[in-house]
């Protein structure tokens, strides 16, 4: 379209292109720079190679920190593409009161993960309901230390976040569902298929590429933890900082007497490298839709 | 929405089916897929059952926040309904952390990004989308690569800069990076290609210049997209806790989801405190989500989140 001044779309989009130039390139490209040095909060700044690369390769914290972001890939995978499908089936149809269901089951996810966190610790605290109605039904004696045990927070921890993004993924799938043709289902009705093998053969087929994204936006989100784990364990990362995650060690090491910007940089990287694959996968994804 | 007219959206989809559904129900027969009164049953129960276990967990909290003093929270036998119900732990937690001066920050920082976002990915959107000029694809190719970006790789020389501009520890810089987002500029760019160009040229014979044609044509018809940034940007806003709780030290100057994690590591003491607090974070979101939710489920089905 034209316009008198050749300068008017950049007065336009100039706000924009100096976010974007600040807030987003530069950042970019200084976390590089910033990786090749030992930047701390309070000075520091001397070009040091890759030492910071090789500090990667020995530390233990951060190996167990991507462990942990595999095994939560692990649980969350299975389990986030397929309930918020059953679930979005279960709110498919338009019966009396069904907005009012999905709303709330879509809640959780518009809930800070902060407000989620300390909601969810005081349920799984050692005085606090879970352990409650387990003393109660007489399920278990002595209270079950869901916050402290290494691998009990890590799983409380994926338990809140699938809890969290159940009524997101349900939405996402109800959007497919809509796509998926209704005479399918009703020719398959006529020659007799039950709901069952009509769930198998048409409905599964139809968001098997929503499945796909699903699977996409939950290996990225896996990788990005923070706030569950931070808020749950108190920052403390649970017993010897041993539930950690990759954002959390980022978090830490970009702060106090013993931040390193230098290394916290050289952890962005890394967890940037991790969710390339997806990422990229998605924008393939969306480009595919539009 | 205007937006993407191209997509089927599942609240039309459904729409459509349920009219069928409907027609094929009152011709007499059992009509295909229309269901049984115990098939009804089982789905209310199971969406009951759901129900219970979503909500559950937020309403153990609000009845922790509505207990006296003198009853036990620590439910050796849980009990949900509140024996002597008061409000006085909405009061005394303000006495031991100062939450309302956090609700305030909270909403400064959101009034910033709400209105850096709409002005700035407004105009910038519909540079990219309607005007021809050297650069654009660049500037594009630009935006759309900060996509790959998460937040969290560039987040700590972010707070380099942002102490270099001499913002730390400040609400400045908790709202300064966020608040014209990359994503929305794109999808305001999508929401301005997809108003009819016949409308723009028609106004460009008429005599119009660039901002008679965004004020009176393009604006008028992407509002839709604008009402989905604000309502995103003010819960991005308002839940963001990673960041603030990088750039901010003083505790008078906390957001609420970070005042919300100080108040509940320091004094773990009183559990009614730390559940009014939860409340005074969470309820304002419930309120702004009951409002606008037809927007909501729009916004996510056109991608507005960025997962």
């Amino acid at each position: 379209m034209t316009h008198r001044r050749w300068f008017t779309p950049w007065l336009l989009a100039g706000p924009a292109i100096v976010w974007l130039a600040v807030f987003n390139l530069w950042p970019a490209v200084n976390t590089v720079i910033l990786s090749f040095t030992n930047a701390k909060p309070l000075g520091g700044g001397r070009f040091t190679g890759l030492e910071n690369y090789g500090r990667l390769l020995d530390d233990e914290q951060l190996a167990d920190a991507l462990l942990n972001s595999i095994v939560f890939m692990l649980v969350c995978l299975p389990l986030l593409t397929v309930l918020p499908l059953l679930l979005a089936l279960l709110v498919q149809r338009k019966i009396p009161g069904i907005t009012f269901f999905r709303t709330a089951f879509y809640t959780p996810v518009i809930a800070s993960a902060v407000v989620v966190a300390v909601v969810w610790g005081w349920v799984l605290d050692d005085r606090g309901l879970v352990n409650g109605l387990l003393r109660q039904t007489g399920l278990a004696g002595s209270p079950v230390s869901f916050l402290t045990d290494r691998w009990l927070l890590l799983f409380s921890a994926i338990a809140l976040t699938v809890w969290k993004g159940l009524g997101y993924y349900m939405v996402i799938y109800l959007s497919a569902l809509g796509n998926v043709p209704r005479e399918l289902h009703e020719a398959a009705a006529v020659d007799g298929a039950g709901s069952v093998r009509r769930f198998w053969h048409i409905t599964l087929p139809g968001v098997r590429p929503t499945m796909i994204l699903i699977s996409a936006l939950i290996s990225v989100s896996s990788l990005r933890v923070f706030s569950e784990l931070y808020v749950l364990s108190n920052g403390q990362g649970g017993p010897g900082g041993r539930d950690m995650s990759v954002v959390m060690l980022i978090q830490m090491y970009s702060r106090g007497f013993n931040g390193h910007l230098g290394y916290a940089s050289a952890l962005s990287l890394l967890l940037f490298l991790v969710t390339l694959g997806p990422m990229l996968f998605l924008m393939r994804l969306n480009r595919k839709a539009a | 929405m205007t937006t993407l007219p191209t997509k089927t959206t599942p609240q039309g989809a459904q729409d459509t089916t349920e009219k069928t559904k409907h027609s094929k129900a009152t011709r007499g027969a059992r009509g295909f897929n229309t269901p049984s009164p115990g098939g009804i049953a089982v789905r209310y129960l199971l969406l009951l059952l759901v129900l219970l276990l979503v909500i559950g967990p937020f309403l153990w909290q609000l009845s922790t926040s509505l207990k006296g003093p003198a009853e036990d929270v620590y439910s050796r036998t849980p009990v949900f309904l509140p024996d002597q119900p008061t409000l006085d732990n909405y009061g005394k937690v303000a006495d031991t952390v100062p939450v309302w001066t956090y609700a305030l920050n909270s909403v400064l920082v959101a009034a910033v990004c709400i209105t850096g976002n709409v002005v700035g990915c407004t105009l910038a959107g519909y540079a990219l989308a309607r005007l021809r000029f050297r650069g654009a694809r660049l500037v594009l190719g630009l935006f759309l690569a900060t996509l790959v970006l998460p937040g969290e790789v560039t987040i700590v020389s972010q707070y380099v800069l942002v102490r270099g501009l001499g913002l730390a520890d400040t609400l400045a810089g908790v709202a300064l990076p966020g608040s014209i987002a990359m994503l929305n500029v794109l999808l305001m760019r999508t929401a301005f290609a997809a108003v009819p160009a016949e409308l723009d040229q028609a106004a460009l014979v008429d005599g119009a210049n660039v901002w008679q044609r965004l004020w009176h044509v393009g604006l008028p018809n992407v509002r839709g997209m604008i009402s989905v940034i604000v309502i995103f940007t003010f819960i991005g806003a308002w839940d963001d806790f990673l960041w603030p709780l990088i750039v901010l030290n003083d505790p008078q100057k906390y957001t609420l989801t970070v005042g919300l994690q100080y108040l509940n590591g320091t004094f773990s003491a009183n559990p009614r405190l730390i559940a009014a607090g939860t409340m005074i974070a969470f309820l304002p979101i419930v309120v702004v989500f009951g409002l606008c939710q037809r927007f909501f489920f729009r916004g996510v089905e056109e991608g507005a989140v960025k997962g």
